[in-house]
């Protein structure tokens, strides 16, 4: 029974209050980073990282924090976790840190944290909290691998560019469409995955 | 002054900070359904991000850099926004009860706003003097303010389309977003630093 509770805190955040098709909450970083499958990938983790640790503090102190000055309070943990981020990444991924550039610190007015924080972390126990936010935190980073794989396959006609595991998936005659790893092709390739993700829950019947 | 100029052009309309950086996207896509809300809320943006961005580079660089506190630049900057933001509604209450039914209700959603703090912290990472950062700040607002005014113009317009069930809503917003982008690529290369 209590396992089921903490399996639904973690499917929920994947699926039904998935932070990019169905809430579309943290839009800047969704756009802007997911040109390459590996910069999504480093800005989803990171976000879990974050996102987790933040949910658990703010959990265990939700008693202490008083009502009128929760959201500075929030802000604070979570910026605090955000520079730890910021500075593991800088010490042992510097490539990494370079492609994500200023997203990286951005983490902290990334809507879904402060949202998890307010609609659930702020009265749920720590180990529900830490359960959702593990759930949210992987719903954004499948949404940013989504986007990515598209942009990349499509913008730069590679999969995995900038890993050990780089495959070039066309012959050498292809032309990149550049269009997918403009900004606008960040927009319309978003636009078009919501409307096929709408397609698919309505067919699912998950909503 | 000729870098003051192009700081201007280049964020207003070349390196658009919502078409082609993708800082503020939340309110762009979330409050550009009608026109008067965007006139609003750009007018608030306008006036919170260049007010932001000349404190957090004066306690970037009177109070952080010599106190070597650099690794605090984040909780700082953050924490001074939201305090701005605040003492700008309590003060406009009191001050300006015009100005602030116009602008009162966009207020407190610019914490969030990522535009702000991008602003502070490109200021600084790129070096800029105090000037520069205000006119980065005006640039880099207008700009944002010009896509919110345009867009919430196609959105009025798009009301009135009929749309296929599956893109309603931010779908066909964020395709909209994408063809406007796609226009805003004409001024590439037209300035650069």
């Amino acid at each position: 029974m209590m396992n089921n509770l903490y399996l639904a805190d973690i499917t929920r955040g994947i699926f039904k209050e998935n932070p990019i098709f169905r809430l579309v909450l943290g839009m800047c970083p969704t756009l802007a980073i997911t040109v390459l499958v590996k910069n999504g990938l480093g800005m989803g983790l990171a976000v879990i990282a974050v996102l987790t640790c933040s949910n658990v503090v703010i959990s265990s102190l939700r008693r202490f924090i008083p009502e009128q000055v929760r959201i500075p309070c929030y802000i604070v943990i979570i910026a605090t976790f955000v520079t730890i981020i910021e500075m593991v990444l800088q010490a042992f991924v510097p490539a990494l840190y370079d492609a994500l550039g200023v997203f990286v610190p951005l983490i902290v007015v990334n809507c879904i944290i402060l949202g998890r924080a307010e609609a659930f972390a702020g009265k749920q126990p720590v180990l529900r909290s830490l359960f959702d936010g593990i759930g949210s935190g992987l719903g954004f980073t499948l949404g940013l691998l989504l986007l990515s794989l598209v942009r990349e396959v499509f913008g730069s006609g590679t999969l995995l560019a900038e890993t050990n595991f780089a495959v070039q998936l066309f012959g050498a005659n292809f032309e990149p469409m550049r269009i997918f790893a403009q900004p606008a092709g960040a927009f319309i390739v978003l636009g078009l995955l919501l409307a096929l993700t709408n397609i698919v829950f309505k067919r699912l019947q998950i909503d | 002054m000729e870098k003051l100029i192009s700081i201007l052009f280049i964020y207003i309309l070349v390196d658009n900070f919502v078409l082609q950086r993708f800082f503020g996207i939340c309110p762009f896509l979330g409050v550009s359904r009608k026109m008067e809300t965007a006139m609003g809320m750009g007018m608030a943006v306008v006036f919170v991000i260049t007010l932001s961005t000349l404190v957090t580079w004066l306690v970037h660089y009177y109070i952080l850099v010599p106190l070597r506190l650099e690794f605090l630049q984040l909780v700082t900057f953050i924490l001074v926004i939201a305090g701005l933001v605040q003492l700008v509604e309590t003060f406009l209450r009191k001050a300006s009860p015009t100005l602030y039914q116009g602008l009162g209700i966009y207020l407190p959603l610019i914490t969030t706003n990522c535009a702000v703090l991008a602003v502070a912290l490109l200021a600084v990472r790129q070096d800029f003097t105090l000037l520069e950062s205000v006119v980065f700040g005006i640039a880099a607002s207008l700009g944002f303010w010009m896509a919110l005014v345009i867009m919430s113009g196609i959105r009025e317009r798009l009301d009135l389309a009929k749309v296929p069930a599956a893109l309603q809503g931010t779908a066909i917003t964020l395709i909209t977003a994408g063809i406007l982008s796609l226009a805003f690529m004409g001024f590439r290369g037209m300035l650069t630093f």
